[in-house]
């Protein structure tokens, strides 16, 4: 089956029952690995990632220190059993570009020039993949990265939006991600209206692409107080 | 929101105009406004808007007292972790009052590998080059004793006003305390669980208001 083959609405509905604009449910969990520096865990419907921070800290081998300021370094990789059919826990090509999609997506966020000479490691576990797993990732990370107490200029929120049958749909599963028109990855910094990665496969109009665009940021909006609510819960003190 | 707790603002959240004033640590400016870099306790005085990080590695800073592992012994001089990305040297000019003449004398004799001392930090060059000095008044080696490790922008809450919070451990269980501004504290003595007990306290809640009562109840009861 190709792109475009597979029926993902019908009247009006997705093949998870969500209405084309609808995400699915978001779940935040913070500190989970206590031997990290900072650490998440986000989960978008049946997507769930794991993110965890170390660093800033020395970084060896000394030809890779940069003189005036410091570098990120991601890992994104997908455990073996996330998948249908087992992955291998190699790093492959898609990994590999992933890894520097999401490090692109971050780096804009980050002080780095505040602790040259070290190196800041941003390292990702896909746990479950059901679609949309590099925003997942980017959402973790942007958390991970403010627990861990990185000087960053704003939070870093993604989402993915795409079109199916001339419908625009919001936050893909792993279905509609493999057989949808056209999915777009996006990531933006929501406090200063600047977006950080925008990634696409299909064909749009100019329009349609202005209008993912637009569903796009108004969603990253909703996120960033997601984000927002779920760190200053952790600072509420229980009495 | 609770009475008891201090606001906290996150990385990217306006604080205020900068109106001429000084730009302190964990803020950044954009276009006459000021935003904070990290999730922490907002500070705006009159001259200076400035964070508390509540997370975050120590970033050496030339003055600050610390605790630091020797963990190198070189020609003239010896490395030193401080808890930081960044390795200090001692040079042996900073370490030792006489002359030593090093073709002669292994300077190990002085410092070694694993001892624990109590430095001044004297130069941190822009590309994070750092030197300490044992030539300062508190400067010392540290024998005995454990180190606790907590997050380096807690260490005022762990002094307290004036020294509340470090002499009222020291009174309830008897123990020698060091703190470094590093976020190291050395705690020496036979009641030392309990101190430690206390300090991860206070790192755990530090942002709560009234913490002294807190900690003093905590170390009453256990008695």
């Amino acid at each position: 089956m190709k792109r475009g083959e597979v029926k993902l609405i019908t009247d009006g509905k997705r093949i998870d029952g969500r209405k084309p604009e609808e995400m699915r449910n978001v779940e935040i969990k913070l500190d989970v690995i206590s031997r990290s520096d900072g650490s998440a865990e986000v989960a978008f419907g049946k997507t769930r990632v794991l993110a965890s921070v170390y660093g800033p800290r020395a970084l060896f081998p000394k030809y890779l220190q940069e003189h005036e300021t410091g570098i990120l370094r991601c890992r994104y990789s997908m455990a073996p059993f996330s998948v249908d059919e087992r992955k291998s826990p190699a790093p492959d090509r898609r990994s590999i570009e992933l890894s520097k999609v999401i490090r692109l997506a971050l780096e804009p966020a980050i002080f780095l020039e505040d602790f040259p000479k070290t190196v800041v490691d941003v390292y990702l576990e896909v746990i479950e993949a059901d679609g949309s797993t590099r925003v997942t990732g980017i959402n973790a990370s942007s958390l991970a990265l403010a627990l861990a107490g990185i000087p960053m200029r704003d939070l870093v929120c993604a989402c993915s939006v795409g079109k199916i049958n001339d419908t625009l749909i919001l936050d893909l599963n792993g279905r509609e991600d493999n057989y949808s028109e056209v999915d777009m990855a996006f990531a933006m910094m929501p406090g200063k209206g600047k977006i950080t990665l925008l990634q696409m496969d299909g064909l749009v109009t100019k329009e349609e692409l202005k209008k993912l665009i637009e569903i796009a940021k108004s969603t990253c909006e909703k996120i960033y107080e997601m984000q927002k609510n779920a760190l200053r819960e952790k600072y509420r003190v229980s009495e | 929101m609770n009475e008891k707790e201090r606001p906290i603002v996150l990385p990217g959240e306006f604080l205020c105009e900068r109106e001429g004033k000084r730009i302190g640590d964990n803020v950044y400016e954009e276009n006459g406004k000021v935003f904070s870099k990290v999730i922490g306790i907002p500070k705006i005085t009159e001259s200076e808007i400035s964070v508390i990080a509540l997370s975050g590695k120590y970033m050496p800073k030339v003055g600050d007292r610390v605790i630091g592992t020797i963990i190198g012994v070189e020609v003239a001089g010896w490395f030193v972790d401080i808890n930081s990305p960044y390795v200090a040297f001692l040079p042996l000019g900073e370490a030792v009052e006489e002359f030593v003449d090093t073709s002669r004398v292994d300077i190990s004799k002085y410092y070694d590998v694993n001892e624990v001392i109590f430095c001044r930090i004297l130069k941190v060059a822009k590309n994070k080059i750092i030197q300490v000095t044992m030539h300062d008044l508190h400067a010392k080696k540290l024998v005995g004793g454990v180190l606790v490790k907590i997050t380096p922008s807690k260490v005022p809450r762990v002094i307290g006003k004036g020294g509340s919070m470090i002499n009222l451990i020291k009174n309830k269980t008897n123990c020698e305390l060091l703190v470094g501004q590093n976020g190291v504290i050395w705690v020496k003595g036979k009641d030392k669980s309990k101190a430690i007990e206390a300090i991860l306290l206070i790192e755990k809640e530090s942002h709560i208001i009234g913490l002294t009562e807190k900690v003093e109840k905590m170390l009453s009861e256990e008695k």
